[in-house]
């Protein structure tokens, strides 16, 4: 039996400054996860990755991030992801910078 | 040291304008992302977590000090005030903007530095013994060598496209200090019994997935047959090697599955063939290059001064007693300034620091230094009678920690702080560690040990050749640490054996403390080291102590 779909946001890096960037419900991309769209239906997830992976004039390496909702939306489920929403540790740069 | 001469300076200035052309237009969309990734990783772009990173090129790890104070530049100007030193020798940029790549690449053309061939499947940044010109004992200044392979393998057109990345490492000295047995060719000075000099050969040592220490594919190559030899092994690989699996490709393995005595066949064969076309104009070019390498006037004056301030001041004595290494001139030394301050990211060395090298460098040591693969700086020919300046001038720039060789010179990879390939974080293991032995103030009772942390399996961080290796990974989502013992990179190099069932982040440090602590209890007297002792008592002891629960029920 295929595994059951868990639930998914679309991410990429940015061009220009390379940070982490997740694909919202309106067809743009947001700097924080939690305006990401939320994606709980596996072709849904295929369609909405063609879209995103469509235009790459703004963006590089896009992919699907395992994630889950959390109070303020969608959130990270791995520890690399979440790196990617804050920054590395051993200096407050990155997201976590602003 | 090799000054750019005007085919070199016309190469790396056309290489900068072609880039900015690439980036030009994968900005405004004509290049799509997988069209522009292989050109952006030709000239040492990559594509990280949270930004790009720039790996620039510090060829055998020499530089001048108006090369030191041009990477300064670049930290202040493009990123975040610093610079991280890598084990390939190599200075990393981790957060350049896309639209100023090019430029960074301009500012190191005017100062005779690049990135090419610092990623992608082609011969990489040749690296080098980095007491090289300095050290006792050395048969030669392996340096003449390693930029006549820089300039060889710079954009070879037959060896853009390898099977895999291509790394070699050059030695003059019979002590091992540039991991020569970990690379895909190592070379070693050696003298024959006519005194001639040549080179010991050794094939397909690596680290990573499958490590293995290299093989002796020559005992005695001569001199002026290096380049044609090197060639002849790069084209047998460029053949043979597979390019099924990216994780088979590698030398080592193509040298595994083939054996030593077919890749020896078929190295002669066409080292044969391919050596007449050569024609002695790679000898004619050595034999320039080798002038720009002739060592400093070395003077002969009084080291009163230096041992009154050792007498005088026991922090200068501490540091003078760890950061210093035996030069091959009277009076002088060389200096390792250790880039570990303790709780500090390996490595990393910010735009003042790098300023306040390139002057001491400038004032003090013949204009020299080097990037060692333990991502320390040197200044290879200093006086002794200097080193009391230097040595307030390093404590002035927060660069006077004396613990080269110990317990805190950790190497570490950046790990999941920084590098997409990563599956755990790397340098807040060797933060914390080197802060918990700081704390204990046992680092100087321990003596030399080398831990070195790697966050993948790709072992960037040598953890294989640590005599304490550490290699996070990702089990089941959580970071997870595997520790190796009695690895060692050096003339004895070997592979370090799996101690058991990795550690928790929260368990790493605790794990090592009561391993190194256990050292202590098990060594025979101070003057054993770690790897000493390993090698006499085994993996056993050491097992118990990171695994008690396992050594009791195993005794009960």
């Amino acid at each position: 039996m295929p595994r059951a779909f868990t639930p998914k946001v679309i991410t990429a890096n940015a061009l220009l400054e390379g940070d982490a960037i997740w694909f919202t419900q309106d067809d743009t991309w947001s700097r924080d996860i939690a305006e990401a769209e939320f994606i709980t239906d596996e072709a849904h997830a295929d369609i909405r990755l063609l879209e995103a992976r469509a235009d790459q004039s703004l963006v590089a390496g896009v992919y699907l991030a395992e994630a889950k909702l959390s109070d303020n939306g969608p959130a990270p489920t791995h520890f690399r992801e979440a790196f990617r929403t804050r920054g590395p540790s051993n200096y407050a740069h990155g997201k976590q910078e602003a | 040291m090799y000054v750019y001469n005007d085919f070199d300076e016309a190469f790396v200035r056309e290489r900068v304008a072609q880039f900015r052309g690439q980036v030009a237009r994968r900005i405004d969309g004509s290049l799509t992302e997988d069209e522009f990734k292989p050109l952006r990783l030709m000239n040492g772009l990559y594509l990280q977590l949270h930004a790009y990173m720039l790996r620039v090129a510090v060829p055998y790890g020499t530089l001048n000090s108006a090369q030191m104070t041009q990477l300064a530049h670049l930290a202040d100007t493009y990123d975040k005030g610093y610079g991280h030193f890598t084990t390939r020798q190599n200075i990393q940029y981790n957060w350049p903007d896309l639209r100023d790549v090019p430029d960074m690449l301009s500012d190191l053309a005017d100062v005779g530095m690049h990135a090419i061939q610092t990623s992608g499947n082609t011969i990489r940044n040749v690296t080098a013994d980095h007491f090289a010109g300095a050290a006792k004992g050395e048969i030669e200044d392996p340096r003449p060598v390693a930029e006549l392979l820089r300039q060889w393998s710079t954009d070879h057109p037959e060896f853009q496209s390898l099977p895999r990345k291509f790394k070699i490492a050059v030695t003059g000295c019979e002590a091992d200090r540039a991991v020569i047995r970990a690379h895909d060719i190592g070379l070693r000075v050696v003298r024959n019994g006519e005194g001639e000099i040549g080179y010991e050969v050794i094939v397909g040592g690596g680290l990573g997935r499958t490590p293995m220490v290299g093989k002796v594919l020559r005992t005695f190559l001569p001199k002026a047959d290096l380049l044609p030899y090197c060639e002849a092994i790069v084209s047998v690989y460029n053949l043979l090697g597979r390019r099924d699996n990216k994780y088979k490709a590698r030398i080592k393995i193509t040298l595994h599955e083939n054996g030593l005595e077919k890749i020896q066949d078929l190295v002669e064969s066409r080292f044969e063939q391919i050596a007449p076309l050569f024609g002695g104009v790679d000898q004619e070019l050595l034999a320039e290059i080798e002038h720009s390498f002739a060592a400093p006037a070395f003077v002969s004056k009084s080291v009163d001064g230096y041992e009154a301030a050792r007498l005088a001041n026991p922090a200068f004595r501490s540091w003078s007693d760890t950061n210093l290494a035996e030069h091959r001139a009277d009076g002088y030394a060389i200096v390792s300034i250790s880039i570990k301050k303790h709780g500090a990211t390996p490595g990393d060395a910010t735009s003042d620091q790098m300023r306040v090298m390139a002057e001491l460098a400038a004032r003090f040591g013949h204009d020299e230094l080097r990037i060692s693969h333990e991502q320390n700086v040197i200044l290879p020919h200093v006086h002794k009678s200097d080193l009391p300046e230097i040595y307030a001038a390093l404590r002035a720039a927060d660069l006077a920690t004396a613990n080269i060789g110990l317990i805190s010179d950790i190497i570490a990879c950046p790990g999941m702080d920084y590098c997409a390939l990563a599956t755990a974080r790397s340098i807040p293991v060797a933060q914390q560690i080197a802060t918990r032995f700081d704390e204990l103030k046992l680092e100087h009772d321990v003596g030399p040990l080398k831990i070195k942390i790697s966050g993948c399996i790709n072992a960037c961080g040598h953890h294989h050749v640590g005599h304490i290796g550490i290699l996070g990974l990702d089990r089941a989502g959580v970071e997870n640490y595997q520790i190796t013992l009695g690895g060692d990179g050096t003339q004895t190099t070997t592979i370090g054996e799996r101690a058991g069932p990795g550690f928790g982040a929260d368990d790493i440090v605790p794990a090592i403390e009561r391993l190194v602590l256990g050292y202590l209890d098990l060594r025979s007297d101070s003057s054993e080291t770690f790897l000493q002792a390993y090698r006499r008592l085994g993996a056993e002891p050491f097992k118990n102590i990171l695994y008690p629960e396992k050594a009791q029920k195993n005794a009960a």
